[in-house]
């Protein structure tokens, strides 16, 4: 082969290379991912698998998989990692508008609306009853409410939560503050806070979030612990803008700049927060049950330092709280042997006392709570929430009575707004006003965000 | 066989060519050019795949609208939404204003640095090395240096230590919806410094030394050397610096996300990328982060082409 001919076919192979290189790239698809029901073995793909940092979860979850199998040899689960946060907003659109999901994936309550959008979910009310999840009639009806639609099933939930006031019991201690006592009303945390703070070192008395719409979220939780609402009842306009919702950004203004008690580092998010916390430099703030799960796997925090009081009101105990959860929704196209088969796992995995989720026996020994008030997936009384106490109680590691207090004080819970996202993105310009700006002027901003969120619900477009 | 020529028009074009000639050349010339076709398939196809589909998608997606997984025409409903959007202006306002002074500060600095750089006579390639380091730092961990050591608001904070020590004020820097844009286009051109000074210095190596000779003989001083042979000996990079400038910082994300946790104090950071960011991935509405998207791209282009004309005019004067 002559040289310049030599030269022409190695670049022809090596682009030929790149071109195949680029394509490939571009595929969403592999062989593994392919869900199948041939040879009388049913394949599924399930999302949120703990990630490789995770042992313990890990190990768990393979566990569960193996004795799942064992169980049912006619069925396969392919399980898939996305993250120790299995739906991060960003990544989840990405699969959900990329057609990438697994067979069944997880999701938050109020995914539903853009699972619904994408196209990607499947109807499964025919297939959920009580012979394919024998726990179905136990889980709680608000729970179930949040993955239905116009009467049709889309999801399964497998955790729920409303939020409390989480604190740092050894910070309540070092200030003189009554452990077994935390603040029920606004005025309270706010005397609390500044207690705590008075500490030094850094320590903020009470944290709170203004940025990546989570202070929107909070304002929204904090709105309906007075016993405000964030639209009204059509949906159409804004209704926060009343002696309410000044009331929130008020005393969180007080807080910053008159008692100094919330820290001088704001615009903080989910993980700034837990960071602080796991630090030992938070002494109260707005979460569920599992916030202290999250500072515990991920942020180095110590179970025993925290406790969990209901929500504080204006007088009293709140007049509502903002509730949430997960779930597991079904992508579309799956054949009727690969629902039955996920609605099986997720019912041996996520829906059955003393298995999976449930299984207290193994979590005892490892670094997984056990004694919370979560997943709070049954109805109170039913035959799943008994045995689910008693295993709970029977297994705790965390101190129960830490809890006690929140679980004992239940607060009615209410939904997040419509367009949820596009109206927390508006209230995080208030609430960072507040915490950053001495100068913030709370009617002034509550007015602008009222003409926003107006106009947000007027033009509609945005979902969830 | 006489053959006729129509007056003015090219010889090949008329003159009479047996017919199985032309194939063969074309034969010929293919052949020549294989490689260079070769080469051009990967790249094509790069461009094809990951710049021009998602670029006709978008434009596409913008006039339609995606629920339950129905895709409908829409016509300009999209572009009427994003453009109500509440943050809509600001995110343009605060865009421009990151632009400006990112042309101030980020376009001037690397340029003199340069001009600095290219005067020293010893340790030229340390010094280089030195400066174009942070280019090497994954933009994210920069930006966490930033966030977390330089512009703590508290007296810790190594920008408020300095300022202190100096007896200066201090400043709440990403909590101060004043101080946010300064503080992100400060991280930004330290970021991005280092290439852009390269850049000028090959450029200043270009310009013969007799120029700088025979001004400083006509007792130019440092400023005067500067302006009139510095300045228009790299005026082509230095305009071609500048569209790239402007055309990068419009698209400003990473600063803002990471920075300023998104929307920063009061929104002083929402960017117009941030805002397609959130429409696309936190609100549900990929079809408004498209149309955003386009008027982002038109806006682009436009400046773009006025960019071009009066370079190509100045060109020709």
């Amino acid at each position: 082969m002559s040289a310049p001919l030599f030269r022409k076919v190695v670049a022809i192979a090596a682009a030929a290379g790149v071109a195949g290189l680029s394509l490939t790239a571009c595929s969403t698809k592999s062989d593994d991912d392919g869900s199948s029901s041939s040879g009388g073995k049913v394949t599924i793909t399930v999302d949120c698998q703990p990630v490789a940092s995770q042992k313990e979860l890990l190990a768990n979850w393979n566990a569960d998989v193996d004795a799942f199998q064992k169980a049912n040899p006619n069925i396969e689960i392919k399980s898939v990692s996305v993250g120790t946060q299995c739906n991060n907003p960003p990544d989840f659109t990405a699969r959900l508008q990329g057609g990438t999901t697994t067979d069944v994936f997880y999701g938050y309550m109020t995914d539903l609306q853009q699972v619904l959008d994408s196209g990607q979910v499947m109807d499964i009310t025919q297939y959920v009853n009580s012979s394919t999840v024998p726990t179905w009639d136990s889980v709680d009806a608000g729970a179930k409410a949040t993955f239905t639609d116009g009467g049709k099933v889309y999801g399964i939930p497998t955790k729920n939560y409303s939020m409390g006031l989480v604190y740092n019991k050894n910070l309540f201690q070092q200030a003189g503050l009554d452990v077994k006592n935390p603040p029920k009303t606004w005025a309270e945390v706010r005397e609390a806070a500044k207690k705590i703070s008075a500490l030094g070192n850094g320590i903020a008395g009470y944290s709170e979030y203004s940025a990546g719409n989570t202070g929107g979220w909070h304002f929204t939780a904090e709105l309906y612990s007075l016993g405000g609402q964030m639209v009204t009842e059509d949906g159409k306009k804004a209704d926060f803008n009343n002696a309410m919702g000044k009331q929130v950004l008020q005393t969180l203004k007080d807080m910053r700049f008159t008692d100094n008690s919330v820290g001088a580092k704001q615009l903080l998010q989910w993980p700034d927060l837990l960071t602080n916390a796991g630090a030992g430099k938070v002494g109260m703030f707005v979460g569920a049950p599992d916030a202290t799960t999250a500072i515990v796997t991920q942020f180095q925090g110590k179970y025993q330092d925290w406790a969990m009081g209901p929500m504080p009101g204006q007088d009293g105990p709140a007049k509502a709280t903002l509730g949430g959860g997960e779930g597991y929704f079904f992508k579309k196209g799956l054949s009727k042997e690969q629902v039955e088969a996920g609605l099986k796992w997720l019912a041996f995995q996520k829906l059955t006392p003393g298995k999976g989720q449930f299984d207290y026996v193994r979590a005892k020994p490892q670094n997984n709570p056990v004694g919370l008030p979560q997943p709070q997936l049954f109805t109170v009384g039913s035959d799943a929430y008994k045995q689910e106490l008693e295993q709970r109680k029977a297994n705790a590691n965390v101190t129960v009575d830490d809890f006690a207090i929140f679980e004992n004080n239940p607060v009615p819970v209410k939904v997040e707004p419509p367009n949820a996202q596009a109206v927390y993105a508006v209230l995080d310009a208030a609430m960072s006003a507040v915490l950053t700006d001495s100068k913030a002027n709370v009617d002034q901003l509550l007015k602008t965000a009222e003409d926003k969120v107006n106009q947000v619900l007027a033009t509609g477009g945005t979902g969830s | 066989m006489a053959t006729t020529i129509a007056p003015g028009a090219p010889a090949e074009v008329t003159a009479s060519r047996p017919l199985g000639r032309r194939p063969g050349r074309r034969k010929r010339r293919l052949q020549s050019n294989l490689t260079g076709y070769a080469f051009l398939l990967g790249a094509v196809v790069c461009f094809a795949v990951f710049s021009w589909y998602p670029m006709v998608r978008g434009i596409v997606m913008s006039f339609q609208r995606t629920r339950r997984g129905e895709t409908t025409w829409v016509g300009w409903d999209n572009y009427e939404r994003i453009v109500n959007d509440p943050s809509f202006w600001t995110a343009w306002k605060n865009t421009f204003y990151f632009t400006a002074l990112a042309l101030v500060l980020g376009y001037a600095v690397p340029f003199f640095v340069a001009i600095l750089l290219n005067e020293f006579r010893h340790a030229k390639g340390y010094l280089r090395i030195l400066v174009y380091l942070p280019v090497m730092l994954p933009p994210a961990s920069a930006l966490f240096l930033f966030k977390y050591y330089a512009y703590d608001p508290s007296d810790a904070g190594l920008f408020n230590a300095v300022l202190k020590f100096f007896h200066l004020p201090t400043s709440e820097w990403m909590q101060s919806t004043t101080m946010t844009m300064p503080a992100m286009v400060i991280a930004s051109t330290w970021m991005n410094m280092g290439a852009a000074v390269l850049i000028y210095l090959a450029a200043l190596q270009n310009i013969p030394g007799e120029l700088y000779e025979a001004a400083e003989m006509d007792g130019a001083g440092i400023w005067r050397r500067i302006w009139n042979v510095t300045i228009p000996q790299t005026k082509l990079i230095l305009s071609l610096m500048a569209m790239l400038q402007i055309v990068a910082t419009m698209q400003l994300f990473i600063e803002p996300l990471i920075l300023a946790n998104g929307a920063g104090t009061q929104d002083s950071a929402t960017s117009v990328a941030y805002l397609i960011y959130q429409h696309g991935f936190f609100q549900n509405d990929l079809n408004g982060a498209a149309a955003l998207g386009v008027i982002m791209l038109v806006v682009l282009a436009g400046f773009s082409f006025v960019y071009v004309r009066l370079t190509s005019r100045r060109d020709e004067t």
